[in-house]
């Protein structure tokens, strides 16, 4: 039987901020255990929890982003459940009046514009860390609580993606507006993004739902993207058997490439929520949503179109621009000092990106300017050097962060376009190459480009390339 | 007079002038608690040290002119729900036996810094769980007017301390009643401040939208001079309201002519004692004399209340007592086997049966399915009665009523029958639905010679004009006045 897919993902992203949801703490990642921590932030007896007001914030810039409806009266909720990571043993989460509802976030897969919708919204508070002793038969865990308490986005999406490259584009579009947006920076690897994806199957051309699996543990969005295809295969053999599916919640496992039951919907946690008595509701007027909404770039998806009209760039160069704002914001910068969209566009994405690859540099910390990339293109424009040698300086940019102006005369790069001294080198050539002038005059034309190249070399690449051209040719043609 | 009979108004000016030396003083204390508290077990714990350590600090201070805080000087104690930096702290529960709490809750922090000297911490029922502090996880407390009744509760250590001479004032926390019941048992003054007006950081929360600290003196005054150090906005509580405190003693001499005062027909009804009955009748008679105006009211909700008051107070104390999980802090069960059965265990074996059941109806309240019917429904009973006092208060100042149905029930009697204790705080539940302010303060004597308290309500933030209307019945009376006669030979242990 043939199958639809059904996917929907819930997404948490850690908030950039500086200190916890709900105290003061740092919420710095990678410190020694149990460091960044506080009565407030342990649970410990008669603490009360304080609003982080940018937290709340960069949530609701991200609602507004995500194209949500922001409710103008949100409170949170108590989510109750017992784990020793949790330490009130009851997270304080949202439920009955979600930060953001009813949102949207359009895709792009193969060229086709899609839209997936957004059920909510929501701002919570994460939980600490179990560490679990490496020695065999140790009868003990350890808790990190450094980041319990760090805020954490939820994004509830609708089940409206119907296959991996959907989920895809949903990962990674979602990852670039919070990156855009600087509410999360998005490290997969520090698990301040983390995916759950929900899957279910019907027959194609059914509008009625199946059940519905949640998938946990999923650490990369290639595991997302694996256990959905094991998920949809796992699901469409058991229903060609004939079998029902169970609503479930199964564990990925990274090394095997498998799901296995976690639990049953019967075993399924009774959250028991009730509206957090200890922080007051949050009211939300228009001044402050104002506020905020300033504070959003322009998204990704807008600004690749918008880059694609203007500068008249194809799809595949926008989609390598806008794939880091860092990037986009580079060329930007760069046009508003020379028009020069195309050269720009080819710098940052070659050269730049290169660079930074095989340097292994943080695209956060660039060492070079756009001033200084618009200059070097001033400069390749005026003639001053060869596109050759422009490679070179830029190079030399990247290692020095020096202005290319200052490369070009330290090294004396600067090209060469003094005819006089442009013929002798080529009187000296010819005269040191009778051979290549009696094959050209025999009619063998490539003998002209030797020579070209033989002048390039004697003066390092340094002689204007159009000039020595002309002149060669007029030299063995006199 | 011996020391600790004066009040704290008195005491505090004998300190700075030096008639009174603070040593002194705390020594006098340490020796009446020595003799008094092992037959009535207010204490759970002593700080002699650290008190008389404060003590001489102070003294010195005041020998060489530096300034001291508004406090100076003056015994204190404190409920053992409240955080005490470096001091146990444990709820009278086994389950916090060891808790020491490495930060002071506001209103200590508060004390501190006017000097107050904390004497030790006072019994209550488990987590403030109860109306008789029988449900304490150490000892029973006994009410210094007759050792075979009970202080009321949960507040019943701090009430039993104050009534006694073992502290000048105390504090208490008030979660359905448990300042102003004990205060009405043990013949002292309780209030019970709106919610958001005294901080609640670093009070062991039992339900978060009810509880707040309130104080236990020995007369109106008193009340006012420890309600002004602790009350204000603070940071760390969010429902802490940024409302400018006044200066509580500045109009509390204005008298209530003119003044109106609601009697809700409801809190009159079946089942109040004839003698707290004629009590109040004695004291609204007493009210019109003053010149206020005594008027008829209706609180039609209130049958609802203890209703609403277990399933909302239940529900929060559900989660707020997760935390007592042996994984951080507190007591933690010897064996088990896994970490399932360690939470069982250690909750098993550190909570009392009090405790216990109220978890069990509150996540009953709270879980799927039951939600709507119970939580939902009460939360919305719970605003029709916030209503009613918005409606009376349209029409009077305040509302005088009994704080407690009965002067008082014998250690035991209720103890056997939750429903029944549940009903003991009948009249004082409805203000911690509504969050408005409560007092309770002496108004006359049972058949068998058991104080008993007259409560009166008022509007949100009204604090002072409540001192107002509750001073101008203490200036005219001698309720206040009147000692417990400690039924034992001073010698004797029981």
């Amino acid at each position: 039987m043939e199958y639809e897919v059904v996917v929907g993902l819930e997404t948490h992203a850690e908030l950039a901020t500086v200190s916890k949801l709900f105290c003061g703490c740092s919420t710095k990642f990678g410190s020694e255990p149990n460091t960044q921590v506080c009565p407030v932030c342990l649970g410990m007896p008669g603490v009360l929890p304080v609003m982080n007001k940018k937290a709340f914030e960069y949530a609701l810039k991200a609602a507004i982003a995500l194209n949500c409806k922001i409710r103008e009266y949100t409170n949170f909720d108590r989510k109750s459940y017992y784990y020793p990571d949790l330490p009130k043993n009851y997270q304080i989460s949202q439920n009955y009046h979600n930060l953001g509802v009813d949102g949207s976030m359009d895709i792009c897969v193969h060229d086709r514009v899609n839209r997936i919708r957004i059920h909510n919204v929501h701002l919570e508070e994460e939980a600490g860390k179990l560490i679990h002793p490496e020695e065999a038969g140790a009868d003990y865990s350890l808790v990190d609580f450094n980041r319990a308490g760090v805020p954490l986005l939820e994004i509830v999406s609708y089940p409206d993606m119907r296959n991996v490259d959907e989920v895809e584009s949903y990962m990674q579009t979602l990852r670039k507006i919070l990156l855009y947006t600087e509410v999360s920076d998005c490290k997969m690897q520090e698990g301040s993004l983390r995916f759950e994806a929900s899957i279910s199957l019907r027959k194609k051309g059914s509008e009625k739902l199946g059940n519905r699996v949640e998938i946990k543990n999923l650490n990369s969005m290639k595991s997302v993207l694996k256990a959905i295809e094991y998920e949809t295969k796992r699901q469409a053999d058991s229903l060609d058997r004939g079998e029902t599916i169970d609503r479930e919640t199964r564990l990925w496992d990274e090394v095997n490439e498998k799901s296995a039951r976690m639990r049953s919907k019967e075993e399924a946690q009774d959250y028991r929520y009730f509206p957090e008595p200890d922080l007051l509701p949050v009211v939300i007027d228009a001044k402050w949503l104002d506020e905020v909404k300033v504070t959003i770039p322009e998204l990704p998806l807008a600004r690749k179109q918008r880059f694609m009209e203007v500068f008249k760039l194809s799809d595949y160069d926008t989609s390598l621009l806008i794939e880091e704002k860092i990037l986009a914001d580079f060329f930007e910068g760069c046009i508003k000092i020379v028009d020069r969209p195309k050269a720009f566009c080819n710098w940052i994405t070659n050269d730049l990106l290169r660079e930074v690859n095989d340097r292994k540099l943080d695209i956060h910390h660039l060492p070079i300017r756009p001033k200084q990339l618009a200059a070097l293109v001033e400069i390749i424009e005026k003639g001053t050097i060869s596109s050759t040698i422009a490679k070179e300086v830029f190079s030399e940019m990247i290692q020095t962060g020096k202005d290319p102006q200052a490369i070009i005369e330290e090294k004396k790069l600067a090209q060469i376009s003094d005819e006089g001294f442009i013929e002798a080198v080529i009187v000296k050539v010819i005269s040191g190459n009778p051979a290549v002038i009696e094959d050209y005059k025999k009619g063998k034309k490539n003998a002209l480009t030797f020579l070209v190249g033989q002048v390039m070399k004697e003066t390092k690449g340094k002689a204007n390339p159009k000039m020595v051209n002309e002149l060669v040719q007029k030299k063995i043609d006199a | 007079m011996r020391l600790f009979e004066y009040t704290a108004l008195q005491i505090k000016e004998k300190i700075i002038s030096g008639e009174i030396l603070p040593v002194d003083l705390v020594k006098q204390f340490i020796e009446h608690i020595k003799i008094i508290d092992p037959h009535v077990q207010a204490y759970l714990n002593l700080h002699e040290e650290d008190a008389l350590q404060k003590a001489a600090q102070i003294q010195k201070r005041i020998e060489n002119a530096e300034k001291v805080g508004y406090l100076a000087g003056v015994p204190i104690a404190i409920k053992d729900n409240i955080c005490t930096k470096g001091l146990t702290t444990t709820c009278a529960s086994k389950i916090l036996r060891n808790f020491i709490p490495p930060y002071d809750a506001c209103v200590v922090k508060r004390l501190k810094e006017e000097d107050a000297i904390i004497l030790g911490k006072t019994n209550l029922d488990e987590f403030a769980m109860g109306s008789s502090t029988e449900n304490s996880g150490y000892k029973i407390t006994r009410n210094p007017w007759n050792l075979e009744y009970v202080p009321g509760g949960s507040s019943g250590g701090s009430a039993a301390a104050v009534a006694a001479n073992l502290s000048i004032m105390a504090l208490g926390s008030d979660t359905g009643g448990s300042v102003r019941q004990p205060a009405a048992l043990c013949g002292v003054v309780g209030v019970k401040p709106t919610y958001g007006r005294v901080s609640r950081f670093g009070l062991i929360a039992f339900g978060s939208s009810l509880d707040q600290i309130g104080t236990f003196t020995r007369d109106v005054k008193d009340a006012a001079v420890l309600l002004q150090v602790i009350a204000g906005h603070d940071i760390h509580d969010s429902t802490s309201m940024p409302v400018p405190v006044p200066d509580y003693l500045r109009e509390i001499d204005s008298g209530v002519r003119g003044l109106r005062i609601g009697i809700p027909k409801e809190y009159f009804a079946a089942g109040l004692n004839e003698d707290v009955h004629n009590a109040l009748k004695d004291a609204l008679r007493k009210y019109e004399q003053l010149g206020a105006k005594v008027v008829d009211i209706s609180l039609p909700h209130t049958e609802y209340a203890v209703a609403v008051y277990y399933i909302v107070a239940n529900a929060e104390a559900s989660s707020n007592l997760a935390r007592y999980d042996g994984v951080r802090y507190g007591y933690r069960t010897s064996k088990s086997n896994g970490i399932v059965d360690m939470y069982c265990r250690t909750r098993s074996e550190g909570f009392g049966n009090e405790v216990k059941r109220r978890i069990m109806l509150g996540n009953y309240a709270l879980s799927s399915g039951y939600y709507d019917a119970y939580y939902l429904k009460a939360s919305r009973v719970r605003n029709l009665i916030k209503g009613d006092f918005d409606v009376a208060f349209q029409k009077v100042d305040c509302i005088v009523c009994p704080t407690s149905p009965v002067p008082g029930f014998k250690i035991g009697e209720r103890a056997k029958n939750p429903l029944e204790m549940y009903l003991s705080d009948i009249y004082t539940i409805p203000a911690n639905l509504a969050g408005i302010p409560g007092i309770s303060l002496p108004c006359g004597f049972s058949k068998e010679g058991l104080p008993i308290g007259m409560q009166i309500l008022g509007r949100h933030f009204e604090e002072e004009k409540l001192l107002q209307i509750a001073y101008a019945f203490e200036r005219e009376t001698d309720f206040h006045r009147k000692k417990p006669v400690l039924k034992f030979s001073p010698t004797q242990k029981e």
